[in-house]
C-alpha cells in the first residue's frame, strides 16, 4: 500500500488574532452618548491570541477548549460572522454559513419555503434549492408535512429538517458548534450516524465541542484553545487527554475548595462504556451503566475515598456513590501512582442529560477534600420516557373489587 | 475519495454588507422581501384588506376635516384624490424608513449564527414596502378615474418620481438600522421625526395654501420637491410647479444637498458598521 498522498488544504488560519472591547458601562442610546462627555472605559478580552491552523480537506477537526476559551468566536470568524482584527483566514471551497442548525427558518413559513429560503442562504440558487426539496424531506423523513408551517412541527422535526439542509446542501466545508446539544437521544444517535458518515466522505468538518467522548470517536484530529491560544494540535484522543487534564487542573480552585496550589490527586480520565468495552456517551434507559476513571496521585494520599455523583439537566443531584481502596491493600497512595476505578451501576435514570461530578477526599473524611470537580463527564439517557427522575421496581397491580 | 483537483485557498475577509456573493445578495433580496409580502397578505385573514384599511381610514377622517372644518376642498382640483395618492406615497416612505429602523435587531439570530449579506435585510423591508405601494397604487388609480381625473401621457413619468424616492428610502433604511444597532432610541426618534417629516412634506395639504416664505423653507425638505412634482404630473397640470415653488434656487440647492448627504451617509455608514454588527447585537 502506498502511504495517502497529503491531502490539499481546506481551512487556513495563520496569527488570527481578536480582542473585543467591552465597555464597563455599555451606552446604547444617542441621548446616553449625548449627555456623557467623559471617554468610555473598556475592559479589553483577547479572545483569541495568534491563533494558527491547518485543516486538510476531508478532515473532522475538533475545536476543544473550556468556557470563554475562543472556541465560538474562532467558529464564528471561519463563518465570517466576524471579522479578525489581524491575521489570515484562507479557505477553499463552499462552506456552510451557518453555526447553528435551524438558523433563519421562519416558524410561519411551510418547510417547502424554508428550504428554499435556507437553501438560497446557504448559497444555493431558487431553482437549484427547490430541485432538492425532495432529497432533503426525505432525509428528514417528513414527507407527510412538506406544506405544514414550520410552527406546527416539534422540536424533533425541526432539528431533522435542519440537519437534512445542512447535509443536502453542497457545502464542502461544514462548521458545527455543539449540535449534539440538541435534540432529543434518537436524533443524537443519527447524528451519530451521519457524522460516522462524514468523517469518511470527502467533506471538511469543524467540529466544535465540550464533549470528550465525541472527540475520540469522530475527529481525525484536535486542537485545544486555552485563553484564546494554541495549547495543542494533533491526535483526536491526546488533544481530548490534554484538555481533560488541563481542566481537572484547574476546577478545584474554580470550586472554591481550598487545594493549596495543585491538588494532590488529579482525575487523568473518565468515561462510559458499554459491555463491549467501548467508549459511548448515549446510554440506554434501564441497562447497565458501565464507567471508568483513572486518577493520580502527586503526594502522598493516607485513606483516600473517591466519590461520584450524577446531576440531571435540572441541576437535581439524582444519584451518588463511593469507594475506597480494598481493605487486604494499604490504605494509602504514594506520589505518581494512579488508581484504575471501574464498575457498573443499574441505570435508573430517566432519559435526559446528566453531568457527572467527582471528588475525593483523604482519611475517609468528608472535611478533607482533595480534589472536587463539579462537571467531568455528560452523558444522554435516552429510552421511553417515565415519570419523576428516576425510575424504581414496582410491583403495582389494579383489580376491581367484587 | 475525491479526484476532484482542490478548490484553490480563497482570503475570508469576515462578514460584510454585500457578503457572498452578488448572485446570493440578489436571490436573497427577492426572497425574502416576496416572503414578508406573501406573509402580510397571505398570512393572516382578509391580510390584504387590513393593510388597506389603515391609509384608507386615514384618508377618510382626513378628507372629512379638510374638506367639511378647513373647507380646502373647493380650492383645490382634485383634492380627495390628491389627498389619497399623497397618504399612499407618504405610507410608502414611513413602512420602508419605520420597518427597516429596527430590522437589524429584530434579525439578531440570523445575523449572529450565519454569515448573511447584512444590507439583504433593511432592503428588504423596503422591497416589500415598494410591493404594497404597487398594490396601494391601484387602488389610487381607480379613485383617480372614478374623481374624473383624465389620463394623462404625464402619468408615464411616474417612474421619474418613484426613483429618487426609492432610493432615498433605501439610503435612509440604511442608515436608521445600522445606527440603531449602536444606539437603540434611533427607532423612537425615528418615529417622532417621521411623523414631524409628515407635516413638514405637503401630505395633507396642498403647496399653494402655504405662506410663501414657508412654502420656500418647506422646498428644502428633499421630500416636498418629490411630492409637488407628483401633484404636477399625476393630479394637476396647473398646480405649481416645483421651482416656481421654491422662489428660487437656494431651497432646492439645499434640499439636494441633503439628500446627497442622506445617501452618501446612508452607504458610509451602513458598509462601515456590517462587519461589526453580529458583535454589537
Amino acid at each position: 500500500m502506498t502511504p495517502p498522498a497529503p491531502s490539499p488544504v481546506a481551512i487556513e488560519a495563520s496569527g488570527v488574532e481578536k480582542t473585543f472591547r467591552i465597555p464597563t458601562h455599555r451606552v446604547d442610546s444617542l441621548k446616553e452618548r449625548l449627555t456623557t462627555f467623559n471617554k468610555q472605559d473598556f475592559r479589553v478580552l483577547r479572545a483569541l491570541r495568534d491563533v494558527s491552523f491547518e485543516v486538510e480537506q476531508g478532515e473532522f477537526f475538533g475545536i476543544v477548549g473550556r468556557n470563554g476559551s475562543g472556541k465560538s468566536t474562532l467558529l464564528k470568524i471561519l463563518a465570517s460572522i466576524y471579522a479578525a482584527d489581524s491575521g489570515r483566514v484562507r479557505m477553499a471551497g463552499r462552506l456552510a454559513p451557518f453555526i447553528e442548525l435551524g438558523v433563519g427558518f421562519d416558524p410561519e413559513l411551510t418547510a417547502r419555503e424554508n428550504v428554499e429560503l435556507n437553501g438560497v442562504m446557504m448559497g444555493l440558487t431558487r431553482s437549484d434549492a427547490r430541485s432538492r426539496l425532495g432529497a432533503v424531506i426525505e432525509f428528514a423523513e417528513l414527507e407527510e408535512f412538506v406544506d405544514l408551517k414550520l410552527k406546527n412541527y416539534s422540536s424533533g422535526m425541526l432539528v431533522r429538517l435542519a440537519f437534512s439542509m445542512m447535509l443536502q446542501s453542497d457545502a464542502e466545508i461544514l462548521l458545527i458548534d455543539e449540535v449534539l446539544a440538541v435534540g432529543d437521544a434518537s436524533f443524537q444517535q443519527k447524528c451519530a450516524d451521519v457524522f460516522n458518515e462524514i468523517r469518511d466522505s470527502p467533506r471538511t468538518v469543524v467540529f466544535v465541542t465540550h464533549d470528550m467522548n465525541a472527540v475520540e470517536q469522530y475527529c481525525h484530529r484536535a486542537m485545544l484553545l486555552h485563553d484564546g491560544a494554541v495549547r495543542s494540535i494533533g491526535a483526536a484522543d491526546e488533544v481530548a487527554r490534554s484538555y481533560l487534564r488541563l481542566n481537572f487542573e484547574q476546577a478545584p480552585g474554580e470550586g472554591g475548595a481550598d487545594m493549596g496550589g495543585v491538588a494532590d490527586i488529579t482525575l487523568v480520565d473518565v468515561w462510559l462504556e458499554n459491555g463491549a468495552g467501548e467508549r459511548i456517551t448515549n446510554v440506554e434507559k434501564g441497562g447497565e451503566l458501565c464507567f471508568g476513571a483513572i486518577f493520580e496521585a502527586h503526594r502522598w494520599v493516607e485513606g483516600p475515598s473517591f466519590g461520584f455523583a450524577f446531576d440531571n439537566a435540572d441541576g437535581v443531584e439524582v444519584t451518588g456513590f463511593g469507594t475506597s481502596l480494598p481493605v487486604d491493600t494499604p490504605d494509602a497512595v504514594e506520589p505518581g501512582q494512579r488508581i484504575h476505578l471501574s464498575g457498573a451501576i443499574e441505570n435508573r435514570l430517566e432519559p435526559g442529560r446528566y453531568v457527572v461530578k467527582c471528588w475525593v477526599h483523604r482519611e475517609h473524611n468528608l472535611a478533607n477534600l482533595v480534589l472536587h470537580s463539579p462537571h467531568v463527564l455528560d452523558f444522554v439517557v435516552y429510552g421511553k420516557e417515565g415519570a419523576g427522575v428516576v425510575a424504581l421496581d414496582h410491583a403495582v397491580e389494579a383489580r376491581v373489587d367484587g | 475519495m475525491s479526484s476532484e483537483p482542490a478548490p484553490p485557498l480563497r482570503e475570508v475577509t469576515g462578514p460584510s454588507a454585500l457578503g457572498g456573493g452578488r448572485g446570493r445578495f440578489f436571490e436573497l433580496l427577492w426572497l425574502m422581501s416576496v416572503t414578508d409580502f406573501k406573509k402580510t397578505f397571505f398570512g393572516t385573514f382578509l391580510g390584504y384588506v387590513w393593510s388597506l384599511v389603515r391609509p384608507l381610514m386615514l384618508f377618510a377622517v382626513l378628507l372629512l376635516v379638510f374638506t367639511q372644518i378647513f373647507k380646502l376642498g373647493s380650492e383645490v382640483p382634485n383634492y380627495e384624490v390628491l389627498l389619497l395618492f399623497n397618504i399612499v406615497l407618504f405610507s410608502f416612505f414611513q413602512e420602508g424608513t419605520g420597518g427597516a429602523v429596527s430590522s437589524v435587531l429584530a434579525q439578531e439570530g440570523i445575523v449572529r449564527k450565519t454569515q448573511f449579506p447584512r444590507l439583504v435585510i433593511p432592503l428588504s423591508v423596503v422591497l416589500t414596502a415598494l410591493f404594497t405601494f404597487g398594490l396601494n397604487m391601484i387602488v389610487v388609480f381607480v379613485f383617480m378615474l372614478a374623481f374624473g381625473v383624465s389620463p394623462m401621457w404625464t402619468w408615464l413619468l411616474f417612474p421619474l418620481i418613484l426613483l429618487p424616492l426609492l432610493i432615498f428610502v433605501s439610503a435612509l433604511a440604511m442608515l436608521l438600522s445600522a445606527l440603531n444597532v449602536r444606539f437603540r432610541d434611533v427607532a423612537i426618534i425615528w418615529t417622532v421625526l417621521a411623523t414631524a417629516l409628515n407635516y413638514a412634506t405637503p401630505v395633507i395639504y396642498p403647496l399653494n395654501i402655504v405662506p410663501e416664505a414657508l412654502k420656500h423653507a418647506l422646498m428644502a425638505n428633499p421630500l416636498t420637491p418629490i411630492f409637488q412634482q407628483a401633484h404636477v404630473w399625476m393630479i394637476d397640470p396647473g398646480a405649481e410647479s416645483v421651482g416656481f415653488a421654491a422662489g428660487g434656487p437656494v431651497p432646492l440647492v439645499v434640499a439636494g444637498l441633503i439628500y446627497v448627504t442622506v445617501c452618501v451617509l446612508g452607504v458610509r455608514v451602513f458598509t462601515r458598521e456590517a462587519p461589526k454588527i453580529a458583535e454589537l447585537l
